[in-house]
């Protein structure tokens, strides 16, 4: 299937948007700028990374909906594939630069720590939807991929609910990121969603 | 007992003081005294120990006046002593935001100059003091304790201030004092984390100890480190530090102390109370419920080095205070 060159374009943009975090932080922790826990201030920012970008992912749809602009859906699996890549480098971090490759230490997490369980749990759907992101997968899954990959909200549940157990004092951010996932959730409501579309006409015929 | 504990806690050689200034030092401290010996003393004895790359900062006249008369090393940590910039720039102070960060950020709002503490309850000399004439009254000392964050981070901190106990004396408690009560200055318009709406903890930041804890050698008001005045982001321009037990213990700008009879509701427990105890002593057998508390990462680290090594029960101190928790069940008394 030939791709038009204005979404091939629009791709690579968002190929290299995705890299601009991973590489600023990376930056940061070269230049001896990311203080002095840089393990933490990379798992940090690459957890967050990876819910702003599953969000981001899944606003995909109602923005094609709202403006059946196609490139939408041109960039929904390589930021579903990005979400994965940051949550996994974001455990990596986690084994690596926290626990210090102590796998006694990490066995002992993920029987004890509800919310090791809870991330550990959300990665493994995300890694179950990245492998069958390819068309290969598609076709062979059929009927049952579409059912697969509404695992996504449970991913986002458990995610919302990873990031709010470690929350010690100030429940500021995580609200902010939980209350734009419940809106892309109410965006869904099969009432809400049929009326995307004539929502956008109006906005683009008010605009002219 | 000061003595005991200093020589408990120090070696010949260490990182911050060179062997013959700190050998000079015990000789003063050995009893010898007078102007004689002053004369003798090399310069960084009466200087203090310099430590690299500390920002510099001029406290308040009382403050600089009385650092002449400081002793220095009073307590030592066989440690290396963690860098200044990372000691003022990786904070837990809520009061300026909750991110490890918006302390060095944002403390600079905070008014220190003129500071009073309230003294009340149960004390033959309640009141409002200028915290000068709390701590004057007492040479400095300094002191470089092991700080074990609840977050399972630690750092070694050298420590400008006086003796708990010395205030308290100074207070006359009455017999019915058996904790003691401190509280943090509650001000939004200077401590913007005060002001957030999403803020779980509720404010003045509250702490406490029991009266034979506050009564250790080991506790103790900080009103300087690094040689210098405490920035504002490590909690000045008074603080408490209690090494044995985890960091938000030793709460920071301080506005009063409070001598009471029975146990006060000290902020973390309010908050969640199976996750941190009142007495909240470093002790690598009990968990903290979303973390293991058996190791702790000593800062700085670097990336494939993450400086993990065991955490000591009462971060250390053991010798020293474990005996105020004979025959206490310490899981249950977390």
């Amino acid at each position: 299937m030939a791709q038009p060159r204005h979404i091939l374009v629009w791709r690579l943009l968002v190929f290299v948007a995705a890299l601009v975090p991973l590489s600023w932080w990376m930056f940061h922790v070269a230049i001896g700028a990311a203080g002095p826990e840089p393990g933490r201030y990379l798992l940090l920012n690459l957890g967050q990374g990876a819910l702003f970008l599953l969000l981001c992912t899944l606003s995909l749809t109602p923005l094609m909906r709202l403006t059946r602009w196609k490139g939408f859906s041109a960039i929904r699996r390589q930021l579903g594939l990005w979400t994965f890549s940051y949550a996994l480098l974001h455990m990596l971090s986690y084994l690596l630069f926290i626990l210090g490759l102590n796998w006694t230490a990490l066995g002992e997490d993920l029987q004890k720590r509800p919310y090791v369980i809870v991330g550990a749990l959300a990665l493994v759907i995300l890694l179950a939807l990245a492998v069958t992101s390819n068309r290969y997968a598609m076709r062979r899954l059929g009927k049952r991929w579409k059912p697969l990959h509404k695992w996504i909200y449970a991913a986002l549940g458990l995610v919302l609910l990873h990031f709010l157990w470690v929350v010690r004092a100030d429940l500021a951010e995580w609200s902010t990121y939980a209350a734009v996932a419940l809106g892309l959730m109410l965006l869904r409501l099969p009432g809400i969603a049929q009326r995307l579309p004539r929502l956008g006409e109006r906005l683009k015929r008010a605009r002219v | 007992m000061l003595i005991r504990s200093r020589n408990r806690h120090s070696i010949g050689e260490n990182d911050v003081t060179p062997e013959s200034v700190y050998l000079s030092r015990r000789t003063f401290l050995g009893g010898v005294a007078g102007i004689g010996l002053a004369a003798s003393l090399p310069r960084a004895a009466l200087a203090g120990p310099d430590y690299d790359d500390v920002t510099k900062a001029k406290g308040p006249e009382w403050f600089e006046a009385h650092l002449s008369d400081t002793r220095w090393n009073a307590v030592t940590a066989e440690e290396k002593i963690t860098p200044f910039d990372d000691a003022t720039h990786y904070n837990n102070f809520y009061e300026f935001g909750s991110n490890k960060s918006d302390p060095a950020r944002y403390a600079g709002q905070l008014n220190t100059v003129p500071w009073s503490v309230t003294i009340d309850g149960e004390v033959g000399k309640p009141g409002q003091y200028a915290l000068e004439n709390l701590i004057t009254p007492s040479r400095f000392e300094e002191r470089i304790y092991r700080l074990r964050c609840v977050e399972a981070w630690s750092m070694v901190i050298p420590w400008l201030g006086i003796p708990l106990a010395d205030v308290i004396k100074r207070a006359e408690p009455t017999g019915k004092a058996k904790y003691v009560r401190f509280e943090t200055l509650e001000h939004p318009k200077q401590m913007p984390g005060q002001a957030s709406r999403f803020g779980l903890i509720e404010w003045p930041y509250r702490e406490g100890l029991r009266m034979d804890e506050a009564m250790h050698p080991l506790a103790f008001l900080a009103v300087g480190m690094y040689g210098r005045v405490l920035p504002n982001q490590n909690g000045a321009p008074l603080r408490l530090v209690v090494p044995w037990k985890y960091g938000f213990k030793s709460i920071k700008s301080i506005v009063r102390i409070s001598l009471v009879e029975s146990q006060p509701e000290t902020s973390w427990h309010m908050l969640a109370p199976d996750e941190y105890g009142f007495y909240a002593n470093v002790n690598p057998d009990v968990d903290h419920p979303r973390w293991s508390q058996a190791t702790e990462r000593r800062l700085p680290n670097s990336l494939f080095n993450p400086n993990v090594i065991d955490t000591q029960p009462f971060n250390g101190y053991a010798e020293d205070v474990a005996g105020l928790y004979q025959g206490m069940d310490l899981r249950k008394f977390y």
